[in-house]
């Protein structure tokens, strides 16, 4: 007999660790190895994606005899407090105060508001239930109480009312500009494939528009396409010539541009108000996070002078240097707004990123610090589940590397460098090569403060961070 | 006319008082000192008993931006735990000089240190963590900057693990509560690899 019990956590990751974690009982296998088992499968494995006010995750989705089935418990444990007890045949399910009973190769379910069938029969593998895809959409509104949408071709759940909804128009015709006005925040992963961009929301409930195509009369950006596939939303915008993206107004709005010919891409471009600015035009994409913000102040560097307005500085700096050496740059933050660091990883994370580099500032101790995780060795990732607290190790050795040729590079400018492990957040949950840069004036405060000094080391952060990139094409 | 034995006993009574007033002042100036003495933001080690024995501090120096390993003569009492705390009161100590090379706040102290093994927890737990628990006033009031947090987290660290075999992890309170940072930048949200803070340290030893 089993009973397996939890509560609602904040998120997806704390839900995977937490379920990993699940006390067992005697002689039963307990759900977090039935879970690793599930998750160590083939990459590309099918998923459902379920999105909530509390959370939104995805699921794996199994085949078992023609059908296509979910685990129940997994469904309903970010959505509050879940019980299950196993008695031979019957796995007894109580939700909030809500009880139901299934029974292994059954299709009957036993409530208190009326019994009732599922499409096909449940199934009970090593203690953890598994219901049929295609009984969601009626069984789910009776368990949890209140209006559940499943869209069951793509796989995506709505539970509430949880949808985002967008708007998308061509407001200027040359250049070309698509203005895309989303009903929450969002947070596509962006990818270029020749001229097209793709928007694909893995995490974001987005609806579908009217019309699955999108038609906007411009000759640059004729047309935008939104389909959604197993637990994912995507929108393909054509284009005529290469696209960028940039997000602002606290990512509610995208906005695409295409690159006119007297602006090429290795044009300093001014900086920009917003939350986030992504120029996506080319594979090796920069994200720059000025550490700190908002009501975070970080270090009081002087009395009037904080942290996160030095970061900022330096950030803006960065962009500049490295834009106008041809590579394109994610600002994680470039306003003055709280960002917790788990969002930066994640905005970063999204993002698919080939470096990322926070940056930090101190008092006077002299030139550059440049630190990577500090991560236990051996410590890593099993099967297709990332553990969010050591994500960074498969690309630890790749962030060492960085990190010495960019105080290689540092050094040759005359600027002390030194490199360093530190437990300092989110450098471990980052999913590339990731660095943190602590500025420090080589005498005093001024100079921290002084823009040729910013200009100086972010020139030569900005060649460290081109061997970098030229050491990985040329690797490859 | 006043009788003259009236007039004598009253000039006696005046220098008197005037004594009295005079020995009075000098008692509440003296309160007043030791009442500043008992304010004082030094920790006040606890008495030890114990054999004086050579031991590893590994002190912080911000100049240089490292960490060293230096040989000390403390006296340590025979428990385990009491040996623990013993040895980071000794290094906070250090740091609370006036003379320290990594100043910490006016106040930091040590809670405690509480060994964790497996025979107290049941089997199946993973045995080897310490739990340092730090009052506020070493977090609250401790400088912000990466380098500087990550010496003082290594400093606590490698101490207690180079005199304390078999702790494996260190989890590090403060005010018995967990933390996310110690001041804006070193992570005290989870637990502190051993293996991993030792690579560290060693890093740190070379400026």
């Amino acid at each position: 007999m089993l009973w397996s019990k939890a509560r609602a956590p904040n998120g997806l990751h704390s839900y995977w660790k937490r379920i990993a974690t699940v006390r067992r009982a005697d002689l039963v296998v307990p759900l977090s190895c039935v879970l690793l088992l599930a998750a160590a499968g083939p990459p590309g494995l099918s998923h459902i994606s379920i999105y909530s006010t509390l959370a939104n995750y995805t699921l794996p989705v199994m085949e078992k005899n023609g059908q296509s089935y979910v685990g129940l418990l997994e469904l309903l444990d970010p959505l509050g407090t879940v019980t299950v007890k196993v008695d031979g045949n019957h796995w007894k399910l109580r939700y909030n105060a809500t009880d139901v009973e299934f029974t292994a190769g059954k299709t009957r379910v036993k409530m208190k508001s009326g019994d009732f069938d599922l499409p096909a029969n449940f199934l009970l593998e090593n203690d953890r239930g598994l219901v049929p895809l295609s009984a969601l959409a009626a069984l789910l509104p009776r368990i949890l109480g209140g209006p559940v949408t499943f869209r069951e071709a793509s796989r995506r759940l709505f539970i509430g009312n949880t949808g985002i909804h967008f708007t998308a128009q061509v407001v200027s015709a040359n250049p070309a500009r698509l203005v895309m006005n989303f009903s929450s925040s969002v947070s596509p992963s962006i990818r270029q494939e020749g001229n097209n961009l793709r928007l694909i929301f893995e995490h974001d409930p987005l609806m579908p528009p009217g019309s699955p195509l999108l038609t906007f009369g411009n000759t640059a950006i004729p047309s935008a396409t939104y389909r959604e596939e197993n637990g994912n939303a995507e929108i393909s915008i054509a284009g005529t010539l290469p696209l960028f993206a940039s997000f602002s107004n606290e990512r509610r709005t995208i906005t695409i541009t295409t690159t006119p010919e007297a602006a090429p891409l290795s044009a300093p471009s001014p900086p920009t108000s917003g939350i986030m600015h992504a120029a996506v035009g080319r594979r090796f994409l920069v994200a720059v996070n000025a550490s700190h913000g908002g009501s975070e102040r970080g270090a009081a560097l002087t009395d009037q002078i904080a942290e996160k307005d030095v970061t900022l500085a330096f950030a803006v700096a960065l962009r500049r240097e490295l834009e106008a050496r041809g590579v394109n740059t994610l600002m994680v933050r470039d306003g003055d707004t709280n960002l917790s660091v788990d969002q930066r990883a994640s905005i970063t994370n999204s993002a698919h990123a080939a470096i990322y580099i926070c940056l930090h500032a101190a008092g006077p101790g002299g030139g550059v610090r440049l630190y990577t995780a500090l991560l236990p060795p051996g410590g890593g990732n099993h099967g297709s589940f990332v553990d969010w607290n050591t994500a960074q190790t498969p690309y630890l050795s790749g962030s060492r590397a960085a990190a010495n040729r960019i105080a290689f590079e540092l050094r040759k400018d005359q600027i002390a460098a030194r490199t360093l492990p530190a437990d300092l957040q989110p450098l471990n949950n980052v999913t590339m090569p990731a660095i943190a840069v602590e500025v420090a004036p080589p005498n005093n405060m001024n100079e921290l403060l002084s823009p040729i000094y910013q200009r100086a080391v972010a020139a030569s952060l900005a060649d460290g961070i081109v061997a970098v990139r030229a050491g990985e094409e040329a690797s490859k | 006319m006043i009788p003259r034995h009236l007039v004598i006993t009253a000039a006696a009574l005046l220098v008197l008082a005037m004594g009295m007033a005079f020995y009075v002042r000098s008692m509440r100036s003296r309160a007043s000192y030791t009442a500043r003495g008992a304010l004082t933001t030094q920790p006040v080690a606890a008495p030890v008993s114990g054999p004086v024995e050579q031991v590893m501090l590994y002190v912080a120096y911000d100049d240089e931006g490292i960490l060293q390993a230096q040989g000390f003569r403390i006296p340590l009492p025979s428990g385990r735990q009491q040996r623990a705390e013993e040895l980071l009161r000794a290094l906070i100590g250090i740091y609370l000089d006036k003379s320290s090379p990594h100043p910490l706040p006016p106040g930091s102290d040590l809670r405690g240190v509480y060994l964790v093994d497996a025979a107290q927890m049941g089997p199946g737990f993973n045995p080897g963590l310490a739990v340092i628990d730090l009052n506020g006033a070493f977090a609250d009031g401790h400088r912000s900057g990466v380098l500087v947090e990550n010496l003082t987290v290594a400093s606590l660290v490698r101490t207690l693990t180079a005199n304390i075999d078999g702790i494996t992890r260190v989890k590090i309170l403060i005010d018995g509560q967990p933390r996310q940072t110690l001041a804006g930048h070193a992570d005290l949200s989870g637990f502190i690899d051993v293996s991993a803070m030792n690579q560290m340290a060693a890093e740190l030893a070379n400026p």
